[in-house]
């Protein structure tokens, strides 16, 4: 693995369609909550998968606060994506019990077997892979979460049969 | 007449070895006939490489099973049901029979754990059972000094890795003439290779409740923020199942206990994914809704925290202690220990070890202890190169200084830090220089960027280590290494960048001769660095079976008149997939 810019700033999806009364609505409820920019970008990427481009203007106009701020915070964060994810999010920890573990090996299958870097979807708007520094499960090395599931102890095949399991129960 | 009880350790690691399936398996079972049996839920109680785990209880002893499968735990019910003895297959602990794992727990002294794996954490009726919130009723008369004083005595420091007193921190921000203040519980647990804090927080949320209370009285504050890290879903999750049975319980809000005056509420919030946040006034920025970049101390968060309000932040293990304390009295856990480092410690053992998984030992046992009496040394037998603590921020101690204590200061001294507990294990195989430069690369992606010298000076040392490891090292680029090191120690802001570079000072320091063999001799001792190995196949081994050549991406193997294979050396990427596949070890690296 090399190094990963882990950043887009520039958001690269405008002409995804996005629910702006939806969205509109998620931004005035969270008026008045203090430290709430956050809580609020998380809440509209639950909602959309993404922070649309068009939220940033909408914050500024709601809640009085800037772009330049809105954009800062959510590209500071790993958690906020910029552009639309898969259905699932497949999160490849790279912590350092992994890592001793050969988590590389698991990153390159996935990767080769998904046709796609961290931060990119599958055509089929099925998976984004995303690296993540730990997920707490070292005694399991190495391990990835999907979605809200974890697995571990994987090797190169225990992994690519897990993604064609979710692959054959999606194209049902 | 339930005599049996039985319970599955349903931690996010055990979810993750299949006990989600298990405890769905029993449930079924369980239907059939509730009345001889109960089915009940806990968390994980440290065994983690024998997940998933079923603890049942018998005539008043422990049985655990592990290493098993749905219907694998459904015969060793059916055995208790039907014969009264407890099965020896699967069995891997027991306060009454031999069991493989017995000195894995029984060399522990718990009180951070003490109820991890063994209540269900999502009933606060058992975790009042085992004489949870009699520490908030024993101070309930107690005056602020007097509570600080009990935890100064019992000589409690930061377990997130700051070692700072606990007390300190509490009295500064008792002194504080202000109306509102805040108790922070950090579980923003983001070093690599370390799950104490989500282990707590989903084995004991309640525990950590309990500990901000106290807290809470001690300084005067009305609530409290946990912080905690969103990739922890399920700590997420127990953690407010926690706090809306202590509200209906009245055990948060106003008056809470009954105690006159003694409001005290507390909220989650959650992290979006910055390793910086750990650091106290990058987390308050965070809090704040801002970026979570650090600032300049002083003024401290004990005098001008959260909204500018008076804020302790203690870590997640920190908190836990705090209740046990209390009750069992602070000399009895001052009686643990060193001169300087008092209490116990949980550590998270991983990587190349035979038994992966939490410990919680004394502070002033030696390392060495706890990697081979209490795990049982590498999983293959492997020589153990060196233990790495403290993660990111810290560095290697060497197979020869294993025998070093648990202890703020004699860690520092081997030029690595007690940190919050990651203990990492590396054998023959790990290459130490490949381990630098995971460490770096994490850093140097976590930067905020605020300070030059973290934000540029890691990116350079970076470069460096990729070009070792690459075999285009030359031997000056070390000397760079150390020069950029204490650039960036002594130049930068917070901890982040003012540790960054000790992992690869420490690996300079003890296998300084790993790195000149990558760049004068171009040889990685550790066959890991992929420029630096070559695969070769051994014509008197080689079958001629082919698997190698179909598993090739490079069209680097090819086969000669007799069905011997070959590697065209120029094709050869070193992805070492012939490596793995070949089953008559005829592919050989070098």
């Amino acid at each position: 693995m090399h190094i990963e810019k882990k950043i887009k700033i520039k958001p690269q999806s405008t002409d995804y369609q996005v629910d702006i009364p939806d969205l509109e609505k998620i931004i005035i409820d969270c008026n008045g909550i203090s430290g709430g920019l956050i809580p609020l970008l998380q809440r509209i990427q639950d909602r959309f998968t993404f922070i649309p481009p068009q939220a940033f203007k909408l914050i500024d106009k709601e809640l009085n606060i800037p772009e330049s701020e809105s954009l800062g915070v959510a590209t500071f964060y790993t958690q906020f994506k910029l552009n639309p994810t898969g259905k699932y999010t497949i999160k490849i920890c790279k912590g350092t019990a992994c890592h001793v573990q050969n988590a590389n090996k698991i990153f390159d299958v996935i990767s080769e077997y998904l046709q796609i870097k961290p931060g990119e979807t599958t055509e089929d708007q099925l998976f984004t892979l995303e690296l993540v520094s730990c997920l707490g499960c070292c005694s399991l090395a190495p391990a990835i979460m999907i979605g809200e599931e974890t697995y571990g102890k994987l090797d190169d095949r225990s992994v690519i049969s897990i993604i064609k399991e979710i692959q054959d129960r999606e194209s049902k | 007449m339930n005599h049996l009880r039985v319970k599955v350790g349903l931690g996010s690691c055990g979810i993750a070895a299949g006990a989600q399936k298990i405890y769905d398996h029993l449930e079924l079972i369980h239907k059939n006939n509730p009345e001889q049996w109960s089915l009940e839920k806990t968390n994980c109680i440290g065994i983690c490489y024998s997940e998933p785990l079923v603890h049942i209880e018998f005539n008043n002893e422990l049985y655990i099973y592990g290493n098993i499968t749905p219907v694998g735990s459904e015969q060793v019910i059916e055995s208790f049901l039907q014969h009264n003895t407890p099965p020896s297959a699967f069995l891997v602990y027991s306060t009454q029979l031999a069991a493989s794992e017995n000195n894995f727990i029984n060399n522990q002294v718990k009180w951070a754990l003490k109820n991890c794996g063994i209540i269900n954490p999502e009933k606060i009726e058992e975790y009042e059972q085992m004489g949870g919130y009699q520490a908030v009723l024993k101070i309930k008369s107690w005056s602020s000094d007097r509570i600080i004083d009990e935890i100064e005595k019992s000589g409690l420091k930061g377990r997130g890795g700051g070692g700072f007193l606990t007390a300190t921190k509490w009295r500064l921000a008792a002194k504080q003439n202000k109306k509102s203040k805040y108790v922070i519980c950090n579980a923003d647990e983001g070093d690599p290779g370390a799950f104490m804090d989500r282990s707590i927080l989903e084995g004991d949320p309640h525990g950590v409740l309990e500990g901000m209370m106290i807290a809470g009285k001690a300084i005067g504050a009305t609530k409290g923020i946990i912080y905690c890290r969103a990739e922890y879903p399920l700590a997420i999750k127990r953690v407010q199942i926690a706090i809306d049975q202590a509200r209906e319980k009245n055990y948060l809000g106003k008056n809470i206990f009954g105690i006159n005056g003694f409001d005290f509420d507390i909220y989650i919030k959650e992290g979006a994914g910055a390793f910086v946040c750990g650091e106290e006034t990058a987390l308050i920025a965070s809090i704040e809704g801002k970026r979570g970049m650090p600032s300049k101390r002083p003024p401290f968060p004990a005098i001008k925290g959260v909204w500018d309000l008076p804020t302790v932040i203690n870590n997640v293990e920190t908190l836990v202690n705090i209740p046990t304390i209390i009750n069992k009295g602070a000399e009895n856990y001052a009686q643990l220990g060193t001169e300087k480092a008092k209490g116990t410690k949980v550590f998270a053992i991983t990587g190349k070890v035979k038994k992966s998984g939490l410990v919680e030992v004394p502070m002033g046992t030696p390392i060495s202890t706890v990697i081979y009496d209490i795990c049982g040394g590498t999983a293959d037998g492997k020589k153990i190169k060196a233990v790495q603590l403290g993660g990111p921020s810290g560095g290697c101690v060497p197979a020869h200084l294993l025998d070093t204590i648990i202890d703020y200061d004699a860690i520092i001294e081997t030029g690595a830090i007690m940190g919050s507990g990651g203990m990492v294990v590396m054998d023959e195989s790990t290459c130490m220089v490949d381990v630098a430069k995971f460490f770096l690369a994490f850093t140097q992606s976590e930067s905020c960027g605020k300070c030059t010298f973290c934000r540029i000076g890691t990116l350079r040392m970076l470069e460096i280590l990729e070009k070792i490891t690459n075999g285009e090292g030359e031997l000056e680029d070390l000397e760079i290494l150390e020069d950029l090191a204490l650039e960036i120690q002594s130049n930068s802001l917070c901890g982040l960048g003012q540790s960054a570079p000790n992992p690869v000072l420490s690996a300079l320091k003890y296998f300084r001769d790993e790195f000149e063999a990558h760049i004068i001799d171009k040889r990685c001792p550790a066959l890991q660095c992929s420029a630096l190995i070559k695969y070769e196949i051994i014509a008197d081994h080689c079958v001629g079976c082919s698997q190698c050549y179909k598993v090739c991406p490079s069209n680097a193997i090819e086969s000669d008149a007799n069905k011997i294979h070959h590697i065209i050396e120029e094709n050869c990427i070193r992805c070492g997939a012939c490596y793995d596949k070949c089953k008559f070890d005829a592919i050989v690296r070098s």
